[in-house]
């Protein structure tokens, strides 16, 4: 039936999706250097090895900086773009959202390079703070897309309704829009973090002397000896990123029922 | 935002006029560059191959997301679910990904060897990796995400009232897909083959690793120009006319959708 | 002096002015209601009441003082949303609570005022249900108790039955007639919806453009609409074209064309109605008798409804039948209608 066909496509598209992701944890713990069936026992050597690794370390550091960084600012300006959209119902509204989602549409390789030369001309240095500026360019559409939804979403009776209750426009702020906002705002910082944790080409061209850990990997490439060791970095990284959306999903629904009198 | 844009384009463009004896900018603006890119064969070449593989990739992507796409938005239960199933792979580094492919597609990879050791093989299967295939392959798996989002809002936001109306006029469950639900999700996959192959005529990540000399792509030249070589007019002059090329395709393929999709009502 | 006061109130959105010069005087106590189609100012009039949309022009008094500059937050009224507007991310109980937090009550205190309230619009019990977890009818409610809590001098409501069905708007209907002579607070009610406004307030002000029609008491509005709008919008209404000939000291004559001479009493003509105007006589459909003489004509249709038929009259010369509502009345065939006299009203046919 339809049904079945679509459904077995469904598993084999997914698993076409995990094999290659799955190939990371799966050779980072065996105990060769060659990835290549068969495999050659079990080892946590490449794990080891990674916790010795300064350079990788310290380009790890960098990238959670910029990532931060950029998250942070990425959905501070989103936050605000957001509400003057909705809110106010500007005039070039259509306008200014495409021009500011444009970068989605032009190839990183473009951006970086385009960028590069601005920094050239400026006298800038190239640094992890030029780093921050490039994704922030290409981070802010999706804080935008993201804050935007969940704006819309939002009954503005809802801070009317706070007003006519007797709370100024802080409280109003503080006790309705703030709460029902903060889905958005952790989904956004998430979404934006993450991209630029992941981000490789623009940081390529911008960062200098820094490394952030996408730059570190790409230079460990051509060293087939510590493949392995890349591959435990990623299984790592897989990992952790996972936790950390299932985190961020526990403590979306955390917040919503308790009872909080006073609040 | 826009200014900060603008500025670093057009500075591109300025760049790319200058000329440049080497190492440091010569004085005086020339069109030479853009002679140089227009008129040497094997960039036009490049050109070409370039805008193909992206043309594949994004064809391959898109058609093989959209089934998936189309599963969860009308048959799937735990909607959500699938959606971050299909979602987690991605939160592993791009580079690893790409990378993740070559040792399975390579010569010694995980496809060779297991077939090889399964006794299915003698040799090791060449056309796996180190040409276009291999770039085509890695990118609609790198891509799939973004293939799969857009279409499946779209699915998901036709009026589930329009199909049986359909049904009900006489639409066989084929007919139907064809004259109503494909239409009506032409938007998503426009905005996912306008997503994948913009980006993808500018990556040179995936075609260094899995491309060997025959997937290089424009992309790849263009790094080599300002690393390697140097010549930044060059590279900037290479960038822009890539950009423009890749942008009047886009919007003749936008605007032949559209009339396409016009005409098919 | 009056407990509401609103002067000369206008507002206008860059077009032409959805408020117009509106004059109101509310009581204390009294449940008031604004009546009028969609787009006739009534929302705007009270969200102007409850200081979201400022006045272009006018003033607006609440128990004697000015509230032209007050902020919502601070002026002594509460509303109830149209969308109910309750906090999703609260509960029941925190939702109703939401408006004392200012006072600084002590938790006893808040506790059994809130729980107070609870019992009054009969929601016990429900006080850590979430919001997404209730019904329509329970939304209501909590937004009510939400604003009555806060002990307003004015409690206004915004349609607030609009999104209930038919059986659930009756009740709510009656409970909310209770709950304000119960809580003894003065109620501004909007709405659309005639039957409402009239089975619930003490005095209706009746809206359409921006400006007021007519203030009265619902039977006032009823038996003595004031023009042809008021009495078209209260209610079903048969209405003739006439020509008063004689106003006497009890009396008027009026040349009603196909109805003939007829005399009705004085008091039945609206104010300023001379001899010699064009009017529009008027009479409800439950007043129209089934006659062995009088007027002829043929029934059309008639629906039964139950207690009473709804019948539909054509008679000759005129192009809309007649609205008849009788029990126990004919189906069909030719019947004769009489009009009595003292069930007519006069009203100036200028509008």
């Amino acid at each position: 039936m339809k049904n079945r066909a679509l459904f077995s496509y469904a598993l084999a598209y997914l698993a076409f999706l995990y094999v290659p992701v799955l190939v990371l944890p799966v050779f980072s713990f065996n105990n060769s250097e060659f990835i290549a069936f068969p495999l050659s026992g079990f080892t946590t050597r490449w794990y080891g090895a990674l916790a010795g690794d300064t350079a990788m370390q310290h380009a790890l550091g960098n990238s959670l900086k910029v990532g931060l960084v950029t998250a942070l600012l990425s959905t501070l300006l989103g936050l605000t773009a957001a509400k003057a959209v909705t809110h106010y119902r500007l005039r070039g509204a259509g306008a200014a959202l495409g021009f500011i989602s444009l970068p989605l549409f032009i190839p990183d390789i473009v951006l970086g390079i385009s960028l590069l030369l601005l920094l050239g001309a400026s006298g800038l240095p190239l640094s992890l703070a030029a780093v921050v500026l490039g994704h922030m360019l290409v981070c802010v559409p999706f804080a935008l897309t993201v804050l935007i939804a969940r704006f819309e979403g939002f009954d503005r009776n809802l801070e009317e309704a706070s007003a006519d209750l007797g709370e100024d426009g802080w409280m109003t702020f503080w006790r309705v829009t703030l709460p029902l906002m903060l889905p958005g705002i952790v989904a956004s910082l998430l979404l934006t973090f993450i991209t630029s944790f992941d981000e490789f080409l623009v940081a390529y061209f911008l960062s200098g002397t820094e490394a952030t850990l996408p730059i570190y990997i790409w230079g460990q490439l051509r060293f087939p000896e510590r493949l392995p060791m890349v591959l435990a970095l990623g299984a790592i990284i897989l990992t952790a990123s996972v936790g950390l959306v299932v985190l961020a999903e526990y403590i979306r629904n955390l917040g919503v029922k308790k009872p909080m009198v006073g609040a | 935002m826009g200014l900060a844009l603008a500025a670093p384009l057009l500075l591109m463009a300025i760049t790319s006029l200058k000329s440049q004896s080497g190492i440091s900018f010569s004085e005086g603006w020339t069109l030479s560059h853009y002679g140089e890119v227009l008129g040497r064969a094997s960039y036009r070449s490049l050109f070409l191959r370039s805008v193909l593989i992206s043309g594949a990739v994004t064809l391959v992507t898109v058609a093989l997301a959209y089934p998936m796409a189309y599963f969860v938005a009308f048959h799937a239960r735990r909607k959500f679910i699938w959606l971050v199933a299909l979602t987690i792979p991605f939160w592993t580094s791009y580079l690893l990904r790409v990378f993740a492919w070559k040792i399975i597609l390579g010569f010694n990879g995980v496809i060779n060897s297991g077939l090889m050791r399964l006794h299915l093989i003698d040799q090791p299967l060449e056309f796996l990796l180190y040409n276009p295939f291999a770039v085509v392959v890695t990118l609609a798996h790198a891509w799939a995400a973004f293939a799969i989002l857009p279409i499946y809002v779209s699915l998901e936001k036709i009026d589930r009232s329009l199909l049986e109306a359909a049904s009900d006029l006489g639409d066989s469950r084929f007919r139907r897909f064809l004259r109503v639900t494909l239409p009506l999700s032409m938007p998503g996959v426009i905005g996912a083959a306008i997503l994948i192959f913009v980006p993808t005529t500018g990556d040179f990540v995936t075609p260094q690793l899995v491309g060997g000399t025959k997937g290089t792509m424009i992309a790849n030249i263009i790094e080599v120009q300002f690393n390697a070589v140097g010549n930044w007019p060059l590279g900037a002059a290479l960038s822009l006319v890539s950009m423009a090329m890749v942008g009047v395709i886009a919007s003749l393929f936008v605007a032949a959708a559209r009339a396409a999709t016009r005409a098919a009502r | 002096m009056s407990f509401l006061s609103i002067s000369q109130v206008s507002k206008s959105f860059g077009g032409p002015p959805v408020v117009d010069r509106v004059d109101l005087e509310v009581q204390r106590g009294e449940f008031f209601s604004l009546l009028g189609p969609s787009g006739c100012g009534k929302t705007t009039l009270l969200r102007m009441i409850a200081g979201f949309e400022p006045p272009d022009s006018g003033a607006i008094a609440i128990d004697g003082e000015a509230m032209n500059h007050v902020p919502p937050h601070l002026r002594p009224t509460n509303m109830v949303f149209q969308s109910y507007a309750i906090f999703p991310h609260l509960n029941v109980f925190d939702n109703i609570a939401y408006g004392l937090r200012k006072l600084k009550l002590p938790k006893q205190t808040l506790r059994a005022r809130v729980e107070a309230m609870l019992a009054t619009v009969r929601l016990e019990g429900l006080g850590t249900r979430a919001a997404d977890q209730l019904s329509g009818g329970q939304r209501q409610r909590v937004a009510l108790a939400r604003a009555l809590v806060r002990e307003p001098k004015i409690l206004l409501l915004d349609e607030p039955l609009g999104a209930l069905d038919k059986r659930l708007r009756e009740t709510m209907q009656l409970e909310l007639r209770a709950l304000q002579r119960q809580v003894g607070i003065t109620f501004v009610l909007v709405t659309h919806d005639q039957e409402e406004a009239l089975s619930l307030s003490d005095r209706v002000a009746v809206m359409e453009g921006g400006r007021i029609l007519q203030v009265a008491s619902p039977r006032d509005l009823y038996e003595r609409p004031s023009s042809r709008a008021v009495a078209d919008f209260i209610g079903e209404i048969n209405f003739f074209h006439a020509t008063v000939r004689e106003i006497g000291g009890e009396t008027a004559t009026v040349n009603a064309g196909l109805l003939g001479i007829v005399t009705l009493p004085r008091a039945n003509l609206a104010a300023g109605i001379k001899t010699g105007d064009h009017i529009l006589l008027a009479i409800r459909p439950e007043h129209v008798r089934f006659a062995s003489d009088g007027v002829a004509g043929d029934i059309a249709a008639a629906t039964f409804l139950g207690e009473r038929s709804h019948i539909h009259v054509s008679i000759a010369g005129r192009s809309d039948p007649i609205s008849i509502s009788a029990s126990g009345a004919p189906a069909t065939g030719p019947v004769h209608l009489a009009f009595p006299p003292e069930k007519l009203m006069g009203l100036p046919a200028g509008d």
